[in-house]
């Protein structure tokens, strides 16, 4: 029997899924995900974990708890960086440490991806991560290739405007209709989390608008849109969502945006104050913040978003 | 064009002899208050962490009182601080305010920056002068912390209750007012010591041990922590901290006042946090384990609400308080923070360590 790890369907899943599914499958391991988020998953992330943090952490001690009978090992990686000169999110950086102190926990899995040490470093951490389920380098090379170019497909994927759930679930969008466009910013883990967003992309489609995310921009836009603050942002996710928004506000590709964040989000708290201050200025498409705790009710966010919705098409008409 | 900056404890005091050596005029903000507090939030956004709505309100208080150029320190992340210079900036600019900013940005950032930014701060002055000033800073900085720390520590055993207070304010101005050299600061801080060793002690008064772990301004700044320090010493509980100014500001040197290195910290946060989560999240982890290992009756974490390093570490505490058999209480302080209620929580959990401390003795007798 071969050894099943397990990944939470939460966080960074909806960035890296691919990557890690190819690897971890490339060694010999058999994955196992955890099922979307309910109201079951929830209600356990939302015990477990500390009442301070944030809605999408808690979510992810949510799917842990749904997971940890089911499989041999957790995997949780602790993703420092993504490139050089910048960080993840704090709680990243310390999440295999939380899940753990849990306590009762599948043995956790932490490697570590840290591109501020240079990618030399980066697969050094992946070899000596591998090595105990392998002894080829070769294998382990292999199987981060395999990983690597499923993630490639996927960010393409993405690019030509599949949302994260399409991709994975291998169902294709719906033809776009309407004329109107709407860009929803945000962290991937809120905005395609059906349960945590409350459908928000397919209920903005079925008003007849056509959808566009953050993550469905190519990484050097993004970057470029975000490097015009006057101070570089040193955290990655925060400048795709800076990024993305500038880039809508600057093309008037959007009619309008929706800016979805966490309460208790450590880095969206500072850089809302920047976008709403963007969106003021003359001509920007209208900008809509939609915070989101585990205490939302779905009856208040429609209101919300469909009185956005009307408000854009009296403005295009 | 006087230059201004935010609270955060006894900084001022060397903030103010450094300014002059650059010679700069200065205005401090005015003490922080209910209305710096209600400035602060009414202008920030809601879920940014306390300190961003306080400094907020210090700024603007600042700059109503005559101050044009505001210091700021930048940083690097991964905790917002490092960021907080900027989204201050887009705030008292979009409130109409005409001011300079000088955003202090770590070596890190590039020697090139730093250096030429603290030109900015004196101008006309040579980058050795510079050095000699700052380096004479520390000198006092440390001596201030110096002084804390044996207050903190010496506070529970005084035989007046208020004596201690009263000499540490004392000591603070005669640090205040030592002139800005070598000497003059050092012969200040011997009175400065002299002042506070000077308070008659009851020293076989049972006292209750405490480490005092969290965010730095929380720990360091009296106004939003309520003080809980000299409530503590006056509860009868001696207190060792984790943060000091002067460890602060050069992080890395291996905790002079804390007295704990850096090196140290980590690894007995290791087992726990086995990485840097930005701000003090691994320190508040490493201080812990090793407060708990010395035997101490337990431990108090302080942070703000959505701070997201000592979050964290909170997350991971009870799990140091399990293997450690230690009670530790995580208080987490946002505005609607009352004194009273914080007050109510301290006595709960000091009843909790007498009442352990007992069953020990009793337990030691016993054999
Ligand atoms: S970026 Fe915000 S929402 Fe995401 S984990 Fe960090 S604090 Fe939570
Ligand atoms: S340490 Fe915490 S409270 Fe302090 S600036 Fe960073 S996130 Fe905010």
């Amino acid at each position: 029997m071969s050894i099943t790890v397990g990944i939470p369907q939460a966080l960074l899943y909806y960035k890296y899924y691919p990557l890690w599914e190819g690897f971890l499958g490339g060694l010999g391991l058999e994955v196992v995900t955890s099922p979307a988020t309910n109201r079951r998953i929830l209600t356990a992330g939302v015990e477990a974990a500390d009442n301070e943090i944030c809605l999408p952490v808690k979510v992810f001690y949510g799917h842990v708890l749904s997971l940890k009978e089911k499989v041999d090992l957790l995997f949780i990686p602790r993703v420092v960086s993504v490139e050089e000169d910048a960080y993840t999110c704090p709680k990243f950086l310390g999440l295999p440490d939380m899940i753990r102190a849990v306590g009762d926990m599948p043995e956790v899995l932490d490697p570590i991806f840290n591109f501020r040490l240079g990618s030399r470093r980066v697969s050094r951490d992946v070899y000596s991560f591998a090595k105990r389920f392998t002894k080829h380098p070769a294998k382990v090379w292999r199987a981060w290739r395999h990983g690597v170019d499923e993630q490639r497909r996927y960010v393409a994927k993405l690019e030509s405007g599949w949302t994260p759930v399409e991709v994975l679930s291998g169902k294709a969008p719906p033809e776009a209709k309407g004329d109107m466009t709407i860009g929803v910013v945000g962290h991937p883990y809120n905005i395609h989390d059906e349960y945590v967003s409350m459908n928000l992309v397919k209920r903005l489609r079925k008003m007849g608008a056509r959808v566009v995310t953050s993550d469905m921009l190519p990484h050097r836009v993004v970057e470029a849109e975000a490097n015009r603050l006057p101070k570089k942002l040193f955290w990655t996710y925060e400048k795709e969502i800076v990024g993305s928004a500038f880039y809508w506000m600057r093309s008037g590709t959007v009619d309008g945006m929706i800016y979805m964040l966490s309460f208790a989000c450590g880095p969206d708290s500072l850089i809302q104050v920047l976008l709403e201050q963007e969106a003021k200025r003359e001509g920007a498409p209208a900008l809509m913040p939609l915070v989101i705790d585990e205490h939302s009710g779905e009856a208040g966010l429609v209101t919300r978003v469909e009185a956005f919705v009307d408000m854009l098409a009296w403005r295009l008409n | 064009m006087p230059v201004t900056w935010p609270h955060l404890g006894n900084l001022e005091i060397v903030l103010k002899d450094l300014i002059t050596a650059a010679g700069q005029p200065y205005i401090l903000p005015p003490k922080n208050t209910a209305r710096t507090l209600q400035l602060g939030l009414r202008h920030s956004p809601e879920f940014a962490c306390l300190p961003l709505k306080i400094t907020i309100g210090n700024f603007i208080e600042a700059l109503e009182a005559g101050a044009d150029t505001l210091i700021m320190a930048g940083g690097i992340g991964p905790c917002r601080f490092g960021y907080y210079a900027q989204v201050q900036r887009a705030i008292l600019n979009d409130l109409g305010y005409d001011f300079e900013m000088i955003v202090l940005e770590p070596p890190a950032m590039g020697w090139k920056l730093f250096v030429d930014t603290l030109k900015r701060i004196a101008p006309g002055k040579s980058l050795w002068e510079i050095a000699k000033a700052i380096k004479l800073a520390f000198r006092k900085g440390r001596a201030i912390d110096a002084v804390e720390r044996e207050v903190l520590k010496y506070r529970a055993y005084e035989r007046k209750k208020g004596a201690t207070t009263k000499a540490y304010r004392a000591a603070l101005n005669v640090l205040d007012e030592a002139l800005f050299e070598k000497d003059a600061i050092d012969e200040a801080k011997e009175e400065a010591l002299g002042l506070v060793y000077g308070v008659e002690k009851d020293v076989d008064r049972p006292v209750l041990k405490m480490g005092i772990v969290g965010e730095f301004y929380l720990l360091l700044e009296p106004f939003v922590n309520f003080d809980v320090e000299e409530y503590l010493g006056h509860s009868g509980v001696s207190i060792e901290r984790s943060v000091y100014v002067s460890d602060w500001i050069s992080p890395g040197n291996n905790n002079i006042i804390g007295g704990i290195s850096e090196e140290e910290i980590k690894r007995a946060a290791a087992p726990y946090l086995n990485h840097f989560v930005g701000g003090e999240g691994q320190a508040t982890v490493g201080h812990t384990v090793i407060y708990a290992g010395h035997g101490f009756d337990g431990v108090m974490q302080l942070f703000p609400f959505t701070c997201m390093p000592d979050t964290i570490a909170k997350s991971i505490l009870p799990r140091v308080g399990r293997d450690f058999d230690i009670p530790i209480l995580s208080l987490v302080i946002d505005e609607q923070t009352g004194k009273a209620g914080l007050i109510t929580r301290l006595e709960a959990f000091l009843d909790l360590l007498w009442s352990r401390r007992m069953q020990r003795e009793k337990r030691l007798l016993s054999v």
